[in-house]
């Protein structure tokens, strides 16, 4: 297979840097920063360091004895990055791109956040490495969670609401975007998902690789053979990408990536890019989009703040048509069910980002052979979904 | 390939003026006003008009021309009855027209069709903010193919001189040199230093170069007329339209504002008939 992406920042068709003229030698230069880093001895062994000491990694592959049982199919393993450091898998990124800032010489940094687990990882870190930090949060996604905009409040960082367009991530990320353009002399934009122009595709797909190359490993010592499949949520595509990559070489490794169904694909209210989406551009890159027919942007639904997305990754567009990995999605009513299973037969609270994953396997385990291993990607843990949750059901809190 | 961006810089240069550039948000209102607001402008003395096509998630946009674009979008403004406007608008106006939009809206015409579609209509130029020249070969190629719009990209402060030559190299009707680190609508500072890149820029090209991005007062269009071959007005007309277009006198009053804009840009010994005509 081809190394990807190309030095276009090209998976096939899809990336490249779609960005304004005023951005480009802040990318150019953030490329330049990043392949030196990549290089460098020093760099990855503070990163490591950084994800033992501060992130708590290697995370479990936790055998899920009793979901297993219950959905009587094959063998389910949790990677529990719910036990990361702040709750989510995003932790792992923005301790390396909090040390590239450092070695960029910047001071600042900026972001933007939907379900508010990135705003809280890039917050924490701003703090352990002393930079200064303001989060972007569409608010609409402020109020869903409160409890996020609260901890980064607690951690030092600045959140700015953002009222445009559906008050959601995408309009999180615009603004972000501006206020790029206008610091970009002292600001690094510290992106939380493989999205946006190149590099940052590449850049935080290798950061989060951390999470399949410890899956490997922990499978291969726990069952002395490679699993059968692989699933993972799919928003922006982080978790599932990180989880994925280190395996792509292994054809025999079946991949499934879940999007938000929202409330139905026929609905037309989700965020499943391959249910509907097509080639487009938008936030610096190109990628399957969901948008009308004269380009204009969707709105999109999901229950899971962090999965409201039109766009997703351009590898994983790439995945997708090469036919790597396929896609599938998983409804708010089934994401809501599977989240109370994990918590009732397991005891772990996901995300309801991570319950879309959960979703699948109650669909896709019954269907497998005992003798094969199926291995979820938890991303995050669930405490900053109870709220809203109560809400739905009526419960005061 | 003569074009009539090229031809009005040529015979604005053997005059001594400098181009005002009004840029204005098709269909923000209506559509139907975009044409009466084109006429009014180029009565008052705009020379090029610069058409924003609107796009839900404008990212080099400040919250005026968001604004715009979100009330355009909701007035049923489309790409496709944009270029139907200035077919119209062609029966009626020579008045080179320039298309600010963002790939995506182009992508999803199909790149090849939307370049016919544009020479069709009568669109003389083109400026995508986030097409740098670097993924600009597919849209280059084509708009050759279909002899016309002309490409213009922006070049800004942050810009490497390895960029400006690429730039230079890629711009035909003119170079859109960005007159400060930020979004449209932002507030322009430091003229100084805008006045030395666009020196710098006329050095190295023969090509012209227009100024955008923070200028809101026909004072400080004077200024940068003193030193760039163009003018570009954007977000404080914008902000005009959107507050006044309900008025009984708002195209006299908008053709009275170009009018006012164009004088400054006039040469010095032209000025008091400019100012004569405008009080008229």
């Amino acid at each position: 297979m081809a190394i990807i992406p190309d030095k276009y920042g090209r998976f096939g068709q899809f990336g490249g840097k779609y960005a304004p003229e005023i951005l480009m030698p802040a990318i150019h230069e953030l490329e330049q920063a990043y392949r030196a880093a990549k290089k460098s001895r020093p760099f990855q062994q503070e990163f490591l360091n950084c994800l033992k000491h501060f992130v708590g990694r290697p995370t479990s592959l936790f055998f899920a004895e009793r979901l297993t049982k219950t959905l009587g199919g094959a063998k389910i393993y949790l990677k529990r990055e719910d036990l990361c450091h702040t709750g989510a898998h995003k932790i792992n990124n923005t301790v390396g791109q909090a040390l590239l800032t450092r070695r960029m010489k910047k001071k600042r940094v900026i972001a933007e956040t939907g379900a508010g687990q990135h705003g809280v990882a890039v917050a924490t870190v701003a703090a352990m490495f002393g930079l200064e930090a303001e989060i972007y949060m569409g608010t609409e996604d402020m109020e869903r969670q409160a409890l996020n905009v609260f901890r980064m409040r607690l951690l030092g960082s600045k959140v700015t609401g953002v009222n445009s367009g559906s008050r959601t991530l995408k309009d999180a990320i615009s603004e972000a975007m501006r206020d790029w353009t206008t610091n970009v002399r002292t600001t690094h934009y510290l992106l939380g998902s493989v999205l946006g122009p190149h590099p940052y595709p590449m850049m935080v797909r290798d950061f989060q690789s951390v999470i399949g190359r410890e899956t490997r490993k922990q499978i291969i010592a726990l069952e002395g053979r490679l699993p059968h499949c692989l699933v993972a949520c799919v928003g922006g595509g982080s978790n599932s990408i990180g989880l994925f990559y280190p395996f792509v070489k292994d054809t025999q490794v079946q991949m499934v990536g879940v999007e938000a169904g929202g409330y139905g694909i026929e609905s037309g209210k989700h965020a499943a890019r391959f249910a509907g989406g097509k080639p487009g551009v938008l936030h610096g890159t190109m990628t399957y989009l969901l948008q009308n027919e004269d380009g204009q942007v969707n709105p999109t639904h999901s229950v899971s703040a962090g999965l409201d997305y039109p766009a997703i990754g351009p590898e994983h567009s790439y995945y997708h048509d090469t036919g790597r990995i396929r896609y599938t999605s998983a409804t708010d009513t089934e994401a809501l069910a599977a989240f109370d299973l994990l918590a009732k037969e397991e005891g772990i609270i996901p995300a309801l980002e991570s319950a879309h994953a959960v979703a699948e396997v109650v669909k896709l385990a019954p269907t497998m052979k005992k003798s094969q291993i199926l291995i979820m990607n938890l991303s995050g843990r669930g405490d900053k979904d109870v709220q809203q949750l109560a809400k739905m059901r009526g419960i005061p809190l | 390939m003569s074009n009539r961006i090229q031809t009005t810089f040529a015979q604005l240069h053997s005059k001594g003026e400098k181009a005002l550039i009004p840029y204005i948000m098709a269909g923000d209102p209506t559509l139907t006003m975009t044409e009466s607001l084109v006429l009014a402008l180029e009565q008052g003395g705009a020379d090029l008009i610069e058409l924003g096509v609107p796009f839900s998630d404008p990212i080099a946009d400040g919250p005026v021309i968001q604004q715009a674009a979100e009330r355009a979008l909701h007035s049923g403004t489309t790409l496709k009855n944009i270029l139907a406007t200035v077919a119209n608008l062609r029966k009626k106006t020579s008045i080179p027209l320039i298309l600010m939009t963002y790939y995506n809206s182009l992508m999803a015409m199909g790149i090849k069709d939307f370049c016919a579609n544009a020479v069709d209509a009568g669109i003389d130029g083109l400026i995508v903010p986030d097409l740098p020249p670097e993924e600009s070969d597919l849209l280059y190629h084509a708009t050759q193919a279909a002899g016309g719009p002309v490409s213009i990209f922006l070049l800004a402060p942050t810009s490497t001189a390895e960029r400006r030559r690429a730039v230079i190299q890629r711009s035909h009707g003119f170079i859109y040199y960005v007159s400060l680190t930020g979004i449209t609508g932002a507030k322009l500072t430091d003229l100084s230093l805008v006045r030395q890149s666009v020196q710098q820029l006329q050095r190295a090209s023969r090509k012209p170069v227009a100024v955008g991005f923070g200028i809101a007062s026909a004072e400080q269009a004077r200024e940068v007329g003193r030193f760039a071959d163009g003018v570009i007005i954007g977000s404080a007309l914008v902000r005009y339209i959107s507050e006044h277009h309900s008025s009984p006198t708002f195209l006299t009053n908008i053709q009275g504002m170009a009018q006012q804009w164009k004088s400054v840009l006039l040469p010095v010994t032209a000025k008091p008939s400019a100012i004569r005509s405008q009080k008229s």
